[in-house]
C-alpha cells in the first residue's frame, strides 16, 4: 500500500472512532441519540452499497428489499417462532446471503439499465410481498418486534444501541477497507475500468460481481434487521422502492467509491429531513432537488470532491 | 507440437461471414503475424481467440486442451494474454495498478483474508507491487509508475497494456495493434520490446497494418481476407504471393 | 370463450394501451440520448392532474387536455435542457439518478401544487357499460385503444417516412455519423422528451376517467411502462407496443385468475425471467460490443 494511501486510511478510522466517541457530547436527548443510531445504520446499508456502485460499478435500485428481508426475517422468527433474536438475525442475514447469490448470479450477467430495472423489480416483488403475506408480517400496518437479548437481558435504550451500531459501522468500514485494497479490491475495480480487460486478464466478472452483491446484501439485511429489533416494529413502508433510491442517494453523494463518502452521505441525507420535518411538505421537492443537483454539478460526490479541490493546493 | 491450433473455426455475425473455416497452427517460441486488409476478420480471430467471442462453428485447442466454448477468463487461466486496439486500460487506476491487476491470476485471496487483512496478504502485496514495478521498467515506463493512468500519453499506454498483459505471465501473448497511432521511434520500441520477449521464449501473435514491422519481426505470417486464409507461411514467401498482393494491391499490381 | 376471459382480455388490453403509450415515451429517450427516463411517470401524473385542475377551473375538456398536453410537453422539454443536457456523457448511473431525482421533485411539486387527493376524470363520451359477448367494456376503454392505435400509427409514419424522425432514429444508431451529416443532436433530444412528455400526458388523460388521477399516480405507471419497453426490447417501437400490451393481458389475467395483490408481482416476475433470458428483450437489439 503506497503510504500515502496507508496514512489517509488510517486518517479516516480515526477520525470516524473520534467522532463516533465524542458525539455523544452532543447528543443531549433521546431523539438526538435517534438520529445519530439511524444514521449508523443507513451508513452500514451505503458502504456495503458503494462497494457495488462506486467500485464495482454495477447498480441496485432494489436495495431495500435486502434491508427489508434482513429486518422481516429477523423479525419473524423471534416473534412468530420464539427464536433467540440474536440466532433470528445471523440465520436471517445468512438467508440474505444465499438469497443474494441465487438470485445475483442471473442478474448481474445484465448491464446498465437492463439490471437497473432487474434490481428493482426484485425490490417491488419483496415489498409487495412484505405488504400482503399478513399471516407473517403482519400486512401493511407491519409487526412488532420483540428486542435484542443478549444472555436472556434485553438490550434497549438509546445509550446500549448507540454503542452497538457505532461499533458495528467501525468494523464494517474497516472490513471494506481491506477489501478495497487487496487483490481482490483491485479486480473490482478494474471490472469498473473495462469489464473485458478485466476478464481477459482472468478475472470472472460474474462472480467477482455476484460476491460484491451478497456482501452489500449482507449489509444490508444486518442493518434491517438491527432496525426491527431496535424500533421495536418493521413496516412495508421501509422496504419501498423509494427507500432503496434513497440509499442510492446517500452513495452518490456522498461520495461514489469512497467508503467514508458512503458514511458522511448517509449521514447528512438522514439528518436532513429530520431538520426539514419542520418543512415536511417540501421534503421531497428537496430530496429531488439535492439528487438532481448533486448529479449535474459534483457528479462524483462531495467526499471525492472535496479531496480533490484540497489535493491540488497542496503543492506536493 | 504447436502451442495453438483451430480447425474449422468460423464467426458468423447476423449473414456476415466474419471468419471462415480457419485453420492454422501456431509453434512455441514463434513471433507470428496475421494480417489482411480492414474488415478481413484479423480483431474477430483475436476475439474467438481468447474467448471474448463464442465460435460459430470449429474448435480451439491450447497445449492440446480443447478450450472451444469456455469463458474469457478461462482462456486466460490457459495462459493466454491480449492487448486491444481500442485501449482498454483501467483508467480508473495508477499505471502500477493496472499492472498490479495482471497478476490477479497469480494471486490467490480469499474473500476472508481480504476482508480481515491477514498477514502473509501484505507480503504477497509488497511482492506483486515490486514485480508489477519490475515490469513497468522493462517496457521503459519506469516514471510513470504512480502516475494515474488517464494522463498518461497514448504511446506509454500503449505499453502499459502490454506490461499489464505480461504481468499474468502468459504463455501465449496477442497484440493487437501495438504500433497503431504511434510514430517511428515509438514503433522500433516496441518493435524491440517483441524482440526482446520472443527471444525469452514466449510466443508472440501480432495483429498489424504496419508491413515493414511485420515482415521485419516475424517467423511467419498469416493473411486473412473477408476472414478466409489466403496465405500462411514465412515472411518472404507471402510477400511475393501473387494472391497476396492482389488482396492488398489489386490485380493490375500483380500482373506488374 | 368464456365471458370472464373475454372481460379479463378486454381490461389487459386498454391497460395495455395505456403501458404501450409510455413504454413508447421510454424508447423514443432512449434512443435519442441512452438515458432512461424515470420521470416519465410524472408526465402521465401531469396530464392527468393538470387537466383535473383545469376542468375544475371551468374549462371544458376539449380545451383542458390539450393545455395539459402543452404543460407537460414544456416540463419535458425543461428536464431535457436544464438537467440531461448538462449531463451529457455522465455514466449510466449518474443520469439515472437525476431523472430519478426529476420523478421525485416533480412529484413533490405536484402535492405542493395540486394536493394528496384522488382526482376523478369526466369520461369522454359517458360511462353507459357496452356489452361485448358476455363482457363489458367502457366507452372511455374504446377511447383509449382507439387513440393509442392512431398514436402508434402516426409515430410510425413520424419515424419511418418523416426526414425528422428518419433523423431521430439515425442519432440512436450512431450518433457521430448522425452529427456528421448536420443532425443537431441537442435538438433531437429537446423533441424525444418533447415527444415523450405530450405521450405520457395523453396517456395521463386517457386512463383518468377510469382509474382517476392523483399525485402519485406515475411511480407505478412509470414503472411498468418501463418494465414493459425492456419487456419488448429498449429502443424499439414496436417493442415497446408489443410489451406494454403483453404487460397489460399478464397482469389482468394475473388479477383474475390467481390474485389481484399479487398482480404486480407476476408482471415484474415475468419481466425478471424475460431479462435473464433474453436480455435484448423480445424484439430488441442484440449488440455487440466493439473491442
Amino acid at each position: 500500500m503506497s503510504p500515502r494511501i496507508r496514512t489517509a486510511r488510517t486518517g479516516g478510522m480515526l477520525a470516524l472512532a473520534a467522532v463516533i466517541a465524542l458525539l455523544p457530547l452532543a447528543l443531549v436527548n433521546n431523539y438526538f441519540y435517534d438520529v445519530a443510531i439511524l444514521v449508523g445504520l443507513n451508513a452500514i446499508v451505503c458502504v456495503g452499497l458503494n462497494l457495488l456502485i462506486g467500485y464495482a460499478g454495477q447498480i441496485s435500485l432494489g436495495h431495500a428489499g435486502f434491508f427489508g428481508l434482513g429486518a422481516y426475517g429477523s423479525a419473524i422468527l423471534t416473534a412468530r417462532y420464539g427464536w433467540p433474536p440474536l440466532a433470528a438475525l445471523a440465520a436471517a442475514t445468512a438467508g440474505v446471503a444465499l438469497l443474494a447469490y441465487l438470485v445475483g448470479r442471473p442478474i448481474l450477467r445484465l448491464k446498465g439499465h437492463y439490471l437497473a430495472m432487474a434490481t428493482l423489480g426484485l425490490g417491488v416483488i419483496i415489498s409487495i410481498v412484505a405488504a400482503n403475506e399478513d399471516r407473517y408480517t403482519g400486512g401493511p400496518d407491519g409487526m412488532s418486534v420483540p428486542p435484542l437479548a443478549l444472555f436472556g437481558h434485553a438490550l434497549t435504550g438509546e445509550k446500549i444501541w448507540y454503542a452497538i451500531v457505532g461499533g458495528l459501522l467501525l468494523a464494517v468500514v474497516w472490513l471494506t477497507l481491506n477489501l478495497i485494497e487487496s487483490p481482490r479490491g483491485r479486480a473490482l475495480r478494474a471490472l469498473h475500468g473495462s469489464e473485458v480487460a478485466a476478464e481477459v486478464i482472468g478475472i470472472d466478472s460474474v462472480r467477482q460481481k455476484a460476491l460484491v452483491f451478497v456482501l452489500s446484501a449482507v449489509f444490508a439485511a444486518l442493518a434491517g434487521a438491527l432496525t426491527a429489533h431496535y424500533s421495536g416494529f418493521i413496516t412495508p413502508g421501509q422496504v419501498t422502492f423509494l427507500h432503496s433510491i434513497e440509499l442510492v442517494t446517500m452513495v452518490v453523494f456522498g461520495g461514489m467509491a469512497s467508503t467514508f463518502g458512503a458514511v458522511v452521505g448517509a449521514a447528512v441525507l438522514t439528518t436532513l429531513p429530520q431538520l426539514l420535518a419542520v418543512l415536511k411538505d417540501y421534503e421531497m421537492v428537496v430530496y429531488g432537488a439535492v439528487m438532481m443537483l448533486t448529479m449535474i454539478f459534483i457528479p462524483r460526490g462531495l467526499v471525492p470532491t472535496l479531496a480533490a479541490r484540497f489535493a491540488r493546493k497542496d503543492p506536493r | 507440437m504447436s502451442l495453438l491450433r483451430t480447425e474449422g473455426l468460423s464467426k458468423v455475425f447476423g449473414g456476415v461471414h466474419a471468419v471462415q473455416a480457419l485453420e492454422f497452427a501456431i509453434e512455441p517460441g514463434a513471433v507470428y503475424s496475421i494480417i489482411g486488409p480492414n474488415g478481413a476478420g484479423k480483431t474477430t480471430l483475436l476475439n474467438l481467440l481468447t474467448g471474448i467471442y463464442r465460435p460459430s462453428a470449429g474448435r480451439i485447442w491450447f497445449d492440446e486442451r480443447e478450450l472451444t466454448g469456455l469463458a474469457t477468463h478461462q482462456f486466460a487461466a490457459a495462459g493466454i494474454g491480449r492487448t486491444f486496439q481500442n485501449l482498454q486500460i483501467f483508467f480508473n487506476m495508477s499505471a502500477l495498478e493496472n499492472v498490479m491487476t495482471g497478476r490477479y491470476l497469480h494471486e490467490r485471496c480469499g474473500l476472508a483474508a481480504a476482508l480481515l487483512r491477514f498477514p502473509s496478504l501484505a507480503r504477497a502485496e509488497r511482492s506483486c507491487r515490486a514485480e508489477a514495478r519490475e515490469l513497468l521498467c522493462a517496457v521503459g515506463l519506469e516514471q510513470y509508475a504512480d502516475a494515474a493512468s488517464e494522463s498518461m500519453p497514448y504511446g506509454a499506454l500503449k505499453r502499459l497494456e502490454i506490461a499489464r498483459a505480461l504481468a499474468a505471465r502468459p504463455r501465449l501473448l496477442l497484440l493487437d495493434e501495438p504500433a497503431a497511432g504511434l510514430n517511428a521511434t515509438e514503433t522500433q520500441e516496441i518493435v524491440r520490446l517483441i524482440e526482446r520477449l520472443a527471444a525469452r521464449g514466449l510466443t508472440v501473435v501480432l495483429v498489424e497494418h504496419n508491413m515493414r514491422l511485420v515482415m521485419g519481426v516475424s517467423d511467419r505470417v498469416l493473411v486473412l481476407d473477408y476472414g478466409h486464409k489466403l496465405a500462411e507461411g514465412d515472411a518472404d514467401s507471402v510477400r511475393r504471393d501473387a494472391r497476396v498482393i492482389e488482396a492488398y494491391l489489386g490485380a493490375e499490381a500483380r500482373n506488374a | 370463450m368464456s365471458a370472464q376471459l373475454l372481460q379479463y382480455l378486454l381490461a389487459g388490453l386498454t391497460v395495455g394501451a395505456i403501458y404501450a403509450l409510455v413504454a413508447l415515451g421510454f424508447s423514443i429517450i432512449y434512443n435519442a440520448s441512452q438515458v432512461i427516463n424515470f420521470a416519465q411517470g410524472e408526465f402521465v401524473m401531469i396530464g392527468g392532474m393538470a387537466t383535473a385542475s383545469l376542468i375544475g377551473t371551468g374549462l371544458p375538456l376539449p380545451l383542458a387536455a390539450p393545455l395539459a398536453i402543452v404543460a407537460t410537453t414544456l416540463v419535458g422539454l425543461a428536464l431535457a435542457k436544464f438537467a440531461v443536457e448538462r449531463a451529457r456523457g455522465a455514466p449510466v448511473v449518474t443520469l439515472i439518478i437525476i431523472t430519478i431525482g426529476a420523478s421525485i421533485l416533480l412529484r413533490g411539486l405536484a402535492s405542493l401544487v395540486w394536493d394528496k387527493n384522488i382526482h376523478p376524470l369526466p369520461p369522454f363520451s359517458g360511462d353507459r357499460p357496452i356489452a361485448i359477448g358476455g363482457a363489458t367494456l367502457l366507452p372511455q376503454s374504446l377511447w383509449v385503444l382507439g387513440v393509442t392505435l392512431v398514436v402508434v400509427a402516426a409515430l410510425w409514419w413520424f419515424f419511418n417516412r418523416t426526414l425528422h424522425g428518419k433523423a431521430m432514429l439515425a442519432t440512436s444508431h450512431n450518433r457521430l455519423a448522425a452529427q456528421l451529416v448536420g443532425v443537431s443532436v441537442r435538438r433531437v433530444l429537446l423533441v424525444a422528451f418533447g415527444l415523450s412528455a405530450a405521450l405520457g400526458a395523453l396517456a395521463g388523460i386517457l386512463v383518468a376517467p377510469i382509474t382517476f388521477t392523483s399525485w402519485d399516480v406515475g411511480v407505478m405507471l412509470g414503472l411498468k411502462g418501463f418494465a414493459a419497453a425492456i419487456l419488448g426490447g429498449l429502443g424499439s417501437g414496436p417493442g415497446a407496443v408489443v410489451g406494454g400490451l403483453l404487460l397489460g393481458l399478464i397482469e389482468a389475467l394475473s388479477a383474475g385468475y390467481v390474485s389481484s395483490a399479487y398482480k404486480d408481482v407476476i408482471a415484474f416476475g415475468i419481466m425478471l425471467t424475460v431479462l435473464v433470458l433474453m436480455p435484448g428483450g423480445l424484439l430488441g437489439r442484440r449488440s455487440a460490443e466493439r473491442v
